[in-house]
């Protein structure tokens, strides 16, 4: 048997929970990390769902799989290779085997591992006999039977029993990492306190996976990470959806105007439709839309109304929208434009990742019609970046296109709940004159932003609309040197924003040989990767992470020069870096490109990283 | 009539709705007469000038949006109702006019036409059906006749033909009306029953286009054919037509019969706007000349819950039994933990 890759010293740990669909795979890794959190850990976790909603039980299709990296430092990821894969069932082993870290921990129910499942799985052997997973530790753990032996008392039927024995993986894991049970004792209590039986069945069942791994000590000693330096505040875990509607909730209240979100589903977008359609309990107008051109069109007319106006959507549903966002553009209204990504083309991969909507982004809309695009790069940042996009949208008059993605819509972190004043105010500014002096398209000086009236404003009444608009009066005019002017002056004040965005910043070395980039979802591999190897005693590399895409942050161009080489790291096909050349034309932009409907893994970027200095 | 709206603190005119803008219609378009009608009518609705909101598509009809002196969004082809929709959601105490084309409606923008009929929002929907393309200049409609000479049907247009009233009632339209361009009284009335109306307005107005197909609605709204050829029809009044008042409608079977008219058979129909089954107001919609006059004036006026009262009772209920004052509550809400 190989040495057990687990050391009682370790800093960080990557565990993945995986079973069948109907298994509570999902359930299980969410109150281990809720747990892990208490415990004053970082961490970031991942789900991965079956493809099909309802696959054939058993089936290696059917698997659901969760995967949380924890930790003493601050974890940016869910983890490249996996330190201790938990199965429930031989499918489950045979989809995850090849994320184990060789020597890495294997903990199986073998109750489960049944000829019946076996074949199932397209085993011919019995894995957990056979020797062929000798590289590996394997603790077979009597999962189901325990879990029935420890529920007997309780009257309930064989299967309402067996459905516990998530309870019992969780225990048995709770104990690996030498962690008390009372915490999720608690989650029990309270996610269950409408059914006292099932409080009973899912507390004996953690306790006897608890115990099986205390009193047969096959796991050895157990694993005690120190806790994380987290910043002092209230905690919770949060996915990057959730977080999306909770920043435009926050941007609400912060900037009093109401909340109108006008949507058409589509995944992996369609959570923040369901979060924010539940918080009608917080008066937000949520409207379902009959398709997405709706769905943008109504926002547009709540956002002509006075409200702060949502549209969300994945790549599929922003080419509906793009003929109104050019409205939206030439009308000078705040509008968010919400694109959770997904790989392309057309449906491409629905329900995989991808960085491809950039263009989209940037580009797709008919006229000069530029905006503002920025993107989120974690789960919990989803919030300040809506809540940012929001106030963008709110202070500037114009839309903002927030680009986020498959990995971190399902992907959760530890979130410090904002407190007073942790977030910027929101300043709308108002016309000072009376309402004879105003006119529709004259602008404040300093960012050439449009005043926001609309129905209920006494005096103010005026049109809007898709054709010319004269400068100031916004009557409509075909006058050409009119059309030039205001196509100037819309981008120069998309342009001006660039003053109020933060600094773009650097990690590792401030200048030297190689500056890497990245942007969006892709920050945490690639900051890891840098970071561990500044940690390794490279000194020539640097990395900075892009949020703000148009316009890019004012120093951007003076941070590129520092360095000799830059290496661009995206999932798609070189966008970010294309788009880089055409504003910073005099450098050369090595691009390292992932088009696979999956994150990067730290390891692949490290690689790069390498082959760049030497080549 | 409306409730919950500001009072209306002045004696508004016609001229209070009239722009500063140039109107750029062709001289003599059925548009003008339309465009003459809103602001008068717009000037007796009890609602606040400010609180007043066009939303028109794209085509000719589409510009009367510049020319009323109210807020208004000239938005894009087909989505006028779109836009009306989330406006009026995101403040429901909006009086909202949304002007549209046989065009713009029926054919880029059906889908959402037959959405805010189903649900039932409160919006005002004026179709300037001039059975063509107007701005484009002169393709086949989703309402051009068959036979029509057009742009896209040099031999005469051979598609089937939308009936809107048809479309809007079967779409599930509590409100569908016709008039004429050139019946200005008749128009006046109907768009402010329809304002007294909660839920989707569906108006109907034969729109004559002098350029592309002077002349299509002639047959109907001429001097001399009208009588005979329109059924003019009054929630509770009998449905007689003709010169002489001559003729009135009774059912055979499941169909609409045209018969010299008696006052004293009872097997004679009366109208019935507000019956909520649709199945007569359909068969109304639909009667076309040469057998049967074209019914005009309010077809159907039933009640039914509108949508965007809905959507703000449901809020209000939630929010009533929410926990929640503020977003600090929902985040604190759940499982949570402090880090010292
Ligand atoms: C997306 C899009 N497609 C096509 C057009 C071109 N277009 C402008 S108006 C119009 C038709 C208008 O016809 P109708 O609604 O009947 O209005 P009318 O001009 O007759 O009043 C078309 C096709 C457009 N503006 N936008
Ligand atoms: S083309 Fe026809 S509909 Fe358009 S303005 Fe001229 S007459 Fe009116």
């Amino acid at each position: 048997m190989a040495n057990n890759v687990l050391t009682p010293t370790m800093q960080k740990v990557v565990v993945r929970f995986s079973g069948d669909s109907g298994d509570g795979m999902q359930l299980t890794g969410d109150m281990f990390s809720q747990a892990s959190g208490q415990a004053g850990l970082d961490l970031t976790t991942i789900p991965d769902f079956p493809a099909e909603i309802r696959a054939p039980q058993g089936s290696v299709g059917g698997v659901s799989s969760f995967q949380i990296q924890f930790g003493g430092t601050e974890i940016y990821t869910p983890g490249d290779e996996v330190d201790v894969l938990v199965v429930m069932n031989p499918a489950a082993l045979k989809a995850n085997l090849r994320f184990l870290k060789l020597g890495g921990t294997i903990v199986a129910d073998k109750d489960s591992f049944t000829s019946r499942n076996l074949k199932k799985a397209d085993y011919e052997e019995n894995p957990l006999e056979d020797k062929s997973l000798d590289e590996y530790k394997v603790i077979k753990a009597p999962a189901t039977s325990l879990t029935k032996e420890a529920l007997k008392d309780l009257g309930l039927e064989n299967q309402a029993m067996t459905r516990s024995k998530n309870m019992f993986a969780l225990g048995l894991v709770t104990y690996m990492f030498g962690r008390p049970l009372d915490t999720l004792i608690k989650f029990i209590e309270k996610k269950f306190s409408k059914k006292p039986v099932l409080v009973k069945a899912n507390k004996l069942a953690l306790e006897a996976g608890f115990n099986f791994a205390l009193n047969t000590e096959i796991i050895g000693t157990s694993i005690i990470i120190p806790p994380a330096k987290m910043q002092k505040g209230t905690y919770r875990n949060i996915d990057g959806n959730t977080a999306i509607a909770w920043g435009f909730l926050a941007a609400s209240e912060n900037s009093g105007r109401k909340l109108s979100l006008c949507s058409y589903p589509i995944t992996p977008a369609s959570e923040i439709l369901h979060e924010l359609s539940a918080r009608r309990d917080m008066g937000a107008i949520v409207f379902q839309a009959e398709d997405e051109i709706a769905a943008v069109c109504a926002a547009i007319g709540a956002s002509f109304s006075g409200n702060l106006s949502i549209t969300t959507t994945s790549g599929p549903g922003l080419s509906l929208k793009s003929e109104a966002i050019g409205l939206a553009v030439i009308s000078e209204i705040p509008l968010v434009i919400v694109n959770v990504q997904r790989a392309g083309p057309s449906t491409g991969l629905p329900t995989k990742t991808e960085q491809s909507d950039l263009n989209q982004a940037l580009y797709g809309r008919h006229g000069d019609a530029p905006l503002v695009v920025m993107a989120a790069s974690s789960p919990d940042d989803c919030f300040n970046y809506s809540y940012e996009a929001a106030r963008l949208a709110m202070e500037h008059s114009t839309p903002v296109i927030l680009l986020s993605d498959t990995y971190l819509a399902s992907g959760t972190s530890p979130w410090r709940i904002p407190e007073n004043g942790d977030l910027p105010d929101i300043k709308i500014k108002d016309f000072e004159g009376s309402a004879d002096e105003w006119l529709p398209y004259i602008r404040d000086p300093e960012f050439l932003t449009r005043y926001w009236k609309g129905p209920g404003d006494k005096g103010f009444e005026h049109r809007i609309g898709g054709l010319e608009k004269q400068v100031d009066t916004g009557n409509l005019t075909y006058e050409p040197e009119n059309h030039e002017k205001m196509t100037k002056i819309r981008e120069e004040k998309i342009a001006k924003i660039a003053k109020k965005l933060p600094r773009q910043s650097v990690v590792g070395a401030q200048s030297g040989k190689l500056l890497v980039i990245g942007w969006g979802s892709t920050h945490g591999a690639i900051n890891t990767a840098v970071t561990e190897m500044l940690e390794e005693g490279e000194e020539n590399i640097g990395f900075t992470h892009f949020n703000y895409i148009n316009p890019l942050p004012e120093n951007t161009e003076e941070v590129f020069s520092r360095f000799d080489q830059i290496l661009v790291c995206e999932l798609n096909n070189g966008q970010f870096a294309n788009y880089l050349k055409t504003k910073f034309p005099k450098f050369n932009y090595r691009k390292y490109n992932k088009i696979q409907g999956q994150p990067f893994f730290t390891s692949e970027i490290k690689a790069e990283i390498i082959n760049t200095l030497t080549n | 009539m409306q409730t919950d709206v500001k009072d209306k603190n002045e004696a508004l005119t016609r001229k209070d709705f009239a722009s500063d803008q140039n109107v750029r219609w062709c001289p003599g378009c059925g548009d003008y007469m339309i465009l003459a009608n809103m602001q008068k009518t717009f000037a007796q609705m009890d609602h606040a000038k400010e609180d007043f909101l066009s939303v028109s598509g794209i085509g000719c009809s589409s510009r009367i949006t510049y020319y009323l002196d109210t807020y208004g969004i000239h938005s894009i082809h087909g989505r006028a109702i779109a836009v009306a929709t989330g406006a009026k959601l995101a403040n429901p105490e909006l009086n909202v006019w949304v002007s549209t084309g046989d065009g713009d409606c029926m054919a880029i923008g059906g889908n959402h036409f037959i959405h805010a009929c189903r649900r039932n929002i409160d919006l005002n929907i004026i179709i300037f059906n001039n059975k063509i393309y107007g701005m484009t200049k002169g393709q086949s409609s989703p309402t051009t006749p068959e036979g029509t000479k057009t742009k896209t049907a040099p031999e005469g247009n051979y598609e089937n033909t939308f009936n809107i009233g048809e479309v809007a009632i079967g779409a599930g339209a509590t409100f569908f009306a016709r008039v004429p361009d050139k019946d200005p009284k008749l128009m006046e009335e109907v768009m402010m029953e329809a304002y007294r109306h909660k839920g989707t307005s569906v108006i109907e107005v034969l729109q004559n286009c002098v350029i592309f197909t002077d002349g299509i609605h002639e047959q109907i709204t001429g001097k001399d054919t009208k009588d005979d050829n329109q059924l003019v029809l009054e929630h509770g009044k009998p449905m007689v037509f003709g010169k002489d008042q001559q003729y009135g409608l009774k059912l055979e079977g499941m169909k609409l019969k045209k018969a010299p008219y008696d006052e004293n058979d009872p097997t004679f129909l009366k109208h019935d706007a507000h019956e909520p089954d649709s199945a007569l107001q359909l068969a109304l919609a639909k009667l076309e000349l040469p057998d049967f006059p074209v019914s005009m004036g309010v077809i159907r006026k039933s009640d039914k819950p509108n949508f965007d009262k809905t959507v703000h009772d449901r809020i209000a209920t939630v929010r009533e039994h929410s926990s929640f004052e503020s977003v600090s509550d929902l985040f604190n809400s759940g499982n949570t933990w402090d880090i010292e």
